[in-house]
């Protein structure tokens, strides 16, 4: 049996030459990225901006959301978004957060659950008072730093500091980009996405790592080899399994992307755009590179390097 | 690398089969299952988002907590300088503390004295924290100020919410619901989970009412329409009626008999009109009390208070010495019934606010849990047939090993009891796609060894040696993630954290044990000339 090789042996692609591009455009991307998220703003879900959420099925036949809407704006809660999704008569309902503090929500709701009636069956209600969103949202910030401190410490444990800086650095330009896309695409930004933000850290490091091992490997080996060389070596040597590993992820986002319904898809599809898109991308074109500039492999004998020559 | 001793061999495969084994009750009926030891009926639990249900996270009102305290304490002062004959004026509850000023030609040196038994060492003599309940501070012109320390307000938030947690759980349990879940979260907040609710509503109104039930005489010197609009007798208070429309009562503030005497209370009907009605039994002291009260009343009428409201103010027609009595007022047979609940479980401490909610009706729990399937499938089969299409043979090994993956994650989960969540079957999903990836980290620094030039045997033994440094030093990153998200997460995102935390150390453990045995065995077997990947 013909295997597929998916990447063909001995690749020798000059990666490290790709960084006079690949840096301006990640630069470029995360500014972009850092004002979309000052300018577009992320679409806060609940979790961090308190409020309701309700999704509801008719009984019988298709959603009238006009009549709903009609219904509910009589309640004078404020800010009412209706939205179909899913099947015709799936409606979600998100009511912006209710002055008056934690009972006032559970007033609300009472109210719309007595003006909708009993036409509708309530298939999830949630309701997130003032001060646990507060809290919700510092938790999200403080576990996203933890998780990057706790990586750049074990980084720095199993490398030297070049390296786990040159993590750090592909690692906030992952979340920077991811965050961009987030912004761009409206995409509720609640507490599953931060655990699709850490996912995503997990998963770069985890790629950025592996040609870390190889690079780490490589410096012991090759003694007089140039950084730029040593780099493109360990890239190329790990690009069947970066792809390999790559397309499995796909697959499995895939699968929850087309059949996790709902409730997983703002997850799933931040996942597809971090790990994917940018994971992969940034190891191979943003931490291999960096250690150059990093100072990785100084010390070595950089007489006839063509890299020193260039700069 | 590819040699195993007996022994090992034994181990690994002995470790694989019992963790697989613990995952078998989650296939098995029930029924079957509950004949096992208890050690062994361990399963997966479904998350509130799976099964349906309700979370609701509810706190203790610390303020109001914080304010009887301070009523409580200026009583005390009240009772204490009666007792002792010393006169004071203008005994007041002022921010934190209650002032008090002795009266002039008092001797306010026994004033001190006597108000120093108020200030009593928290958590009782035989605690040596040094911190005491309140505080108490001398000033000019006779002056006392008592302040209540912060250890004690701590101290009391927190016997607060162990009492209305465990009447809570009276309550709750009184709806007849499986398994609910309630516990304390943080200082003053209380987390119930009850799955397999169709409507939390009721829930919701069992958990926010105080049920503080109150007995007090009705004032009848002044009519109350027109106490409610001009001033109140010094010792009356206004409470309105619990049903509309909202009727204003002048009640006396002193409480002739409280809940906490009742022993018992349960719904009926009364014989005569068959409204629905409560029927309700005092303690022997509260029979006592009531009895006396009733005695010396006759003919006058006396306010069933619940929670600040009138539930009904009926004349007392004859002294009630039996220790018995009902509750009529406007119920329908489920308030009734509620209500019940609530005076047999007892009053809360305090009142309880819910500041968050999440409801998850079955009919969307089933509908996730079949989306969760199908994706799990699809990923599994798209994953199992890729990997077969890249490595054949050495695929098949892997995917393999990937299932003896998944079956150890629920393994382990059902070890650990945890909670499996839509999220957390997103994240056996991910596990799936990423448990390949030792495969192939291995397999690849295989094929990169046969490159260079190493006999099919060594090359393998090499790409193993290297490759599972690299697998150990990857997934510690990915395993930091979800130890971190396990840490802040909750409910669904903290189930996501558990499965990929666990498909993370078996992911490692397989890649390290079996993916290595089942290679060894094929090279040992086979003695390839030439590795087929």
């Amino acid at each position: 049996m013909r295997l597929l090789r998916i990447v063909p042996d001995d690749t020798k692609f000059d990666f490290m030459r790709f960084r006079r591009i690949s840096f301006p455009i990640s630069a470029i991307m995360s500014i972009l990225a850092i004002s979309l998220y000052f300018f577009h703003g992320l679409n806060f879900g609940i979790d961090f901006k308190g409020g309701m959420l309700i999704e509801v099925q008719t009984k019988q036949g298709a959603a009238d959301l006009a009549t709903m809407r009609a219904t509910l704006s009589a309640l004078e809660l404020g800010e009412v978004q209706l939205q179909q999704f899913g099947a015709p008569n799936d409606v979600l309902i998100r009511i912006a957060e209710q002055p008056g503090g934690d009972a006032a929500q559970q007033v609300a709701v009472n109210k719309v659950r007595g003006a909708l009636g009993n036409q509708m069956e309530y298939r999830r209600v949630e309701v997130v008072g003032p001060r646990v969103s507060g809290e919700l949202l510092s938790y999200g910030i403080i576990g996203l730093m933890m998780a990057i401190f706790c990586i750049l410490i074990y980084v720095w444990f199993r490398f030297e500091w070049q390296f786990a800086l040159g993590a750090m650095i592909a690692n906030v330009h992952d979340l920077v980009l991811t965050i961009g896309f987030m912004s761009l695409t409206r995409i509720d930004f609640d507490l599953t996405s931060i655990a699709a933000l850490l996912t995503i850290l997990g998963y770069s490091l985890n790629d950025t790592v592996v040609i870390y091992d190889r690079i780490r490997e490589m410096l012991r080996r090759y003694k007089r080899m140039t950084m730029a060389d040593l780099l493109n070596i360990s890239v190329n040597a790990t690009l069947s399994r970066s792809i390999i590993t790559h397309v499995t992820v796909t697959l499995a986002l895939l699968a929850l992307l087309l059949f996790g319904g709902q409730a997983i898809h703002s997850f799933t599809a931040t996942m597809m755009f971090g790990v994917v898109l940018v994971g992969t991308y940034t190891s191979i074109f943003i931490a291999a590179p960096i250690l150059i500039y990093l100072g990785v492999g100084t010390g070595r004998d950089t007489l006839s390097s063509s890299d020193q020559d260039k700069s | 690398m590819l040699y195993f001793t007996r022994w090992k061999m034994a181990a690994i495969l002995c470790t694989v089969f019992a963790v697989c084994l613990f995952a078998v009750p989650n296939f098995l009926p029930t029924t079957m299952v509950n004949s096992w030891p208890e050690w062994a009926q361990r399963h997966v639990v479904l998350g509130l988002d799976l099964q349906g249900g309700s979370h609701i996270l509810l706190e203790v009102d610390s303020k109001s907590v914080h304010k009887e305290m301070l009523e409580t304490l200026r009583d005390d002062v009240r009772r204490v300088l009666r007792e002792a004959r010393i006169g004071y004026t203008g005994l007041v509850v002022r921010g934190n503390s209650v002032e008090v000023r002795i009266r002039e030609g008092q001797n306010s040196g026994q004033a001190q004295e006597k108000l120093q038994t108020l200030s009593q060492p928290l958590g009782g003599i035989l605690s040596a924290t040094g911190h005491r309940n309140v505080d108490i501070a001398s000033e000019p012109n006779s002056l006392f100020r008592l302040t209540l320390t912060d250890p004690a307000i701590v101290e009391r938030v927190r016997q607060a919410v162990d009492q209305s947690i465990q009447i809570i759980e009276r309550r709750v349990n009184e709806l007849g619901t499986v398994e609910p879940l309630i516990q304390r979260q943080g200082t003053d907040r209380i987390l119930v989970q009850v799955p397999g609710l169709q409507d939390p509503t009721r829930l919701k109104q069992l958990l926010g009412k105080t049920a503080k039930l109150d007995f007090h005489m009705v004032d009848t010197s002044v009519p109350a329409q027109q106490a409610a609009q001009g001033h109140v007798p010094p010792d009356d208070e206004i409470l309105y009626s619990a049903s509309a429309p909202k009727i204003p009562y002048l009640v006396e503030k002193r409480v002739l008999v409280s809940g906490a005497d009742l022993t018992d209370a349960q719904p009926g009907f009364d014989p005569r009109t068959s409204e629905p009605i409560v029927s309700f039994r005092f303690n022997t002291s509260g029979a006592r009390k009531f009895a006396r009260v009733t005695q010396e009343n006759v003919g006058k009428p006396f306010a069933i208070v619940l929670d600040n409201q009138v539930i009904s103010a009926p004349v007392i027609r004859e002294p009630i010495l039996g220790g018995s009595g009902q509750i009529s007022g406007n119920f329908t047979v489920q308030s009734a019934n509620d209500l019940a609940i609530l005076l047999r479980a007892g009053a809360l401490p305090a009142p309880l606010t819910i500041i968050e909610e999440r409801t998850v009706g079955p009919g969307l729990g089933a509908d996730s849990i079949a989306q969760g399937k199908i994706s799990s499938y699809f990923g599994a089969a798209m994953v199992v047939l890729f990997m077969f299409v890249t490595y054949g043979l050495f695929g098949l090994f892997a995917n393999i090993a990937v299932a003896v993956n998944v079956a150890m994650i629920f393994g382990v989960l059902s070890m650990l009891n945890a909670t499996l969540t839509l999220p957390g079957i997103a994240g056996i999903v991910l596990t799936v796609g990423i448990a390949v990836d030792s495969n192939v980290l291995i397999y690849e620094r295989i094929r990169e060894e046969v490159r260079g030039g190493r006999t099919p045997i060594n090359a393998i033994d090499a790409g193993f040696s290297r490759a599972l440094a690299t697998i150990l030093d990857s997934n510690i990153t990915t395993f930091i993630a979800a130890a971190v998200l396990f840490y802040i997460g909750t409910g669904p995102v903290r189930g996501f954290a558990v499965t990929l935390g666990i498909g993370i150390i078996t992911t490692v453990f397989t890649a390290f044990t079996l993916t290595r045995l089942i290679v060894a065995y094929w090279v040992r077997w086979r003695r390839p000339q030439r590795v087929p990947i």
